[in-house]
């Protein structure tokens, strides 16, 4: 059997460790062995984080090569953009819209990329592109802090795992009091994904 | 039971598991999550703590390993340094009690200032070295490690890196070994604990029998194991590169070393014998190499593969591409590679509310020369500040500026320290700053907090680790006074002005001066204030407030027509409310969204 690979890519303080957590732990509910490995460290500090999660009968490496990622989560859009030589022409790509320009573009040190090249390049990079904005969501169902979760719950709809498995991995790794926001934003994610029309 | 745990956690699993009963160390990133996850599962059956430092905490466990008590310690590559000036004894004498020392090297430089290789410590030590590959091997290497150290009647390292630290797999646990020896008194045996030279002597004679002894054992240990397939090319490799060596190579033949000092030498030539090339593949030094060469077997390693970074696998790939053992293939044409090239960087910033804002802001404004040190504070160097000039090791910042006071350079510099930092190593420099006669400004960057690594207790802080939580917290400014600085001004970091008003008064002191900037970090306080907000009526984009170098001020889509430059914003969701943006704006455009609320600048 194939490896399911899968990347998440953040900017620190998004929790992007807590959501490929909940990606590890869901694996290895459905019985599969898994590896995951991040970058913790000074590089929170504000800095891009990528998790790399693999599920799969025997996994080896922690981290996928590049061309092998199954599935991109990106919580920013350049984050995303960052990731595309690790796609392949049969990877999907779940991105949150909502930006963080690095302190480098308000100091005039570079430019954040417009929408259309952000678009085309992931098009290009790979088979299915969707996205919400899945931060001013979380603001309004209670805290921009879900808004890791709420991108599982777009992520889900693309695998074929009982809702009660993911639902089950987060409660483990979300602080008791959270658990209910967590849930919630999980399956807003997944219905705002479910409506979206057209994916790309 | 299965588990997904990271390294670190498998680690502190393994303590229990093992029967340990008394873990120490300095936080340092890959290696802090071992006693954090001790101190949060383990305190009932193990006594663990942060020790001021690496040596400290490596006395410390060898005292109670003396006194019959399992211990461990924990360490990153860098404060093997600090902490070897102990092992080193430490092999010599052995202990009553199994001891074991963990260190978390950092291949990748993800957050340390060198690519050191602590392997070489298990061959400048003498000793017996285990590398795990996964958070499985990780847990049971402790319980062997303990195993071996009371067997051989030695310390034992055991060699991580940051991809088995920080990477997680599923691990089965099992349940907590007791000690069999009970000791209930310090046993006074002067020949084998005192190290004088007469007992030493016989002591380093014991050391080199040990080792022999010990790889004697190794070669019939499971420690190692052959992986059989074919036989063209044969690869001897060790810890978590053998998992990148099963995705790249996965028809080699692999000799996999799970004890690396001292290593097995029939093993690897009867191995040699039956392959048909030899690859040695590991991280960094050729410290495998080199050895295997001088047992006269013919070898390809650092010729193909390069000492620098880690070896992940499509690195790994391409050396092996390159030097023809692989085939080659046709890779997909990076028609991005100028778009990825060019997009912002995204390097790690103070955080929204961080303390030590202000004084980098104000020492990029004063262009004084900063000897720094090793933390958070460290982000000073990166622009906007660009305002630490030196960084090397753990407390180096006030002995370096005591060097630059000897130069008689025609400018007072300074240094900043954090307050972790100053009680690891930041006391002995500053001692001989003053007995000596330096002259210069010592910045004590204290944020109630080791931040950087992961918000531990330092002794500056008034909790701990430890089972009751509770520790003695010695104040900075009395204890600075003591050491006999005559110059000493504690200010409120989030409060600009007083911040740049303290620097000016010790800059003007001839002599050593103490500036205390004390403001908690932002994790330790979680107390974030309302987010300020930028009135664009009043924002005349002269993009002051960026020089804070704060990623919640961003700009916006609104220009200045007068000088067609974009007016700031603040992004609601980052923004931590220091108003630290708001102190410096000229023109007052920053203001809070609920006026009235307490400050941190007040």
């Amino acid at each position: 059997m194939k490896n399911i690979n899968f990347l998440v890519a953040g900017v620190g303080g998004q929790g992007t460790i807590l959501a490929s957590d909940i990606m590890a732990e869901t694996g290895m509910l459905i019985g599969y062995d898994v590896k995951k490995t991040d970058v913790l460290g000074l590089a929170i500090r504000g800095g891009s984080v990528i998790s790399h999660i693999r599920w799969g009968e025997k996994v080896d490496a922690p981290m996928s090569m590049r061309g092998k990622v199954d599935y991109l989560l990106a919580f920013e859009p350049i984050e995303a953009l960052r990731q595309i030589t690790f796609l392949n022409k049969e990877s999907t790509v779940v991105f949150n819209e909502y930006k963080i320009p690095p302190v480098t573009v308000s100091n005039g040190l570079s430019i954040y990329p417009s929408d259309d090249v952000i678009e085309k390049t992931l098009k290009d990079s790979a088979k299915k592109i969707c996205s919400i904005n899945a931060t001013n969501k979380a603001v309004e169902a209670g805290s921009v802090k879900a808004m890791n979760v709420m991108m599982l719950g777009a992520l889900s709809l693309f695998l074929d795992i009982n809702t009660e498995i993911w639902e089950k991995a987060i409660k483990k790794f979300v602080p008791e009091r959270f658990k209910e926001l967590n849930l919630k934003v999980f399956h807003v994610g997944r219905e705002i994904m479910e409506k979206k029309e057209n994916f790309v | 039971m299965k588990e997904i745990l990271s390294g670190n956690e498998a680690f502190a699993r393994g303590a229990y598991e093992a029967g340990i009963q008394v873990v120490t160390g300095y936080p340092g990133t890959p290696s802090s999550e071992i006693i954090k996850t001790i101190g949060e599962l383990y305190t009932k059956d193990i006594y663990t703590e942060w020790s001021t430092n690496e040596k400290v905490a490596m006395d410390a466990a060898a005292g109670a390993a003396y006194s019959g008590r399992r211990s461990m310690v924990t360490t990153k590559q860098v404060g093997m340094n600090v902490l070897s000036d102990s092992l080193l004894y430490a092999v010599y004498t052995g202990a009553e009690a199994g001891l074991v020392v963990v260190t978390a090297d950092d291949p990748g430089l993800f957050s340390s200032q060198n690519e050191q290789d602590n392997r070489w410590y298990a061959r400048l030590a003498k000793i017996p070295t285990l590398e795990p590959q996964d958070s499985q091997e990780a847990k049971d290497f402790v319980v062997k490690g303990i195993e071996i150290s009371e067997k051989f009647d030695t310390p034992v390292l055991i060699r991580s890196v940051m991809r088995v630290s920080h990477s997680k797999t599923i691990v089965k646990l099992s349940e907590r070994s007791e000690i069999s020896k009970k000791v209930d008194k310090f046993p006074r045996n002067i020949p084998k604990y005192n190290c004088t030279a007469m007992y030493a002597k016989k002591m380093h004679a014991k050391v080199e029998k040990r080792i022999l002894d010990i790889q004697e054992w190794l070669e019939t240990s499971n420690l190692n194991k052959i992986e059989w397939r074919d036989t063209k090319i044969g690869i001897i490799t060790s810890g978590v590169v053998h998992t990148y060596v099963r995705d790249v190579f996965p028809n080699a033949s692999i000799l996999k070393l799970g004890m690396i000092n001292p290593i097995p030498k029939k093993l690897i030539k009867d191995f040699a014998l039956k392959v048909d090339k030899l690859i040695i593949i590991e991280e960094l030094d050729p410290v495998l190499e080199e050895q295997i060469k001088a047992l006269g077997i013919a070898v390809h390693g650092k010729d193909i593969f390069s000492p620098c970074y880690e070896l992940l696998p499509d690195r790994m790939k391409e050396f092996a591409t390159k030097a023809g053992l692989l085939k080659t293939e046709k890779s997909p044409e990076n028609k991005y590679g100028e778009l990825l090239k060019n997009l912002p960087v995204r390097s790690p910033v103070f955080c929204p509310g961080c303390p030590h804002r202000s004084s980098f802001y104000v020492m990029n404004k004063l262009k004084v020369p900063v000897a720094g040190d090793i933390g958070c504070y460290n982000l000073g160097s990166m622009p906007p500040f660009n305002a630490q000039h030196t960084m090397g090791s753990m407390g180096a910042s006030i002995g370096v500026l005591h060097g630059i006071s000897l130069a008689k350079i025609s400018e007072n510099a300074v240094c900043t320290i954090g307050d972790s930092t100053f009680f690891h190593s930041g006391i002995p420099p500053l001692i001989n700053m003053v007995h000596n006669g330096g002259r210069g400004v010592v910045v004590i960057m204290d944020n109630s907090s080791t931040a950087m690594t992961g918000h531990q207790d330092n002794p500056g802080i008034g909790w701990s680790v430890t089972r009751d939580r509770k520790a003695k917290k010695i104040e900075i400014e009395p204890l600075v006074r003591a050491m006999g600085v005559e110059k000493v001004v504690t200010v409120n970091a989030f409060n600009v002005k007083e911040v740049k008003e303290g620097f000016e008064e010790c800059l003007k002191f001839n002599g050593v001066a103490v500036l205390i900037t004390k403001g908690e970090c932002i994790f330790v306080s979680r107390n974030p204030k309302p987010a300020f907000t930028v009135n664009t009526e009043k924002c005349i984009a002269c993009h002051e407030c960026f020089k804070v170098g704060c990623p919640a001020v961003v700009m916006d889509i609104v220009k200045n027509e007068k000088n067609g430059k974009f007016k700031a914003k603040i992004d609601p969701t980052l923004c931590n409310g220091c108003s630290v943006c708001s102190q410096v704006c000229p023109t007052g455009a920053i203001e809070a969204t609920r006026p009235g609320k307490e400050s941190l600048a007040e």
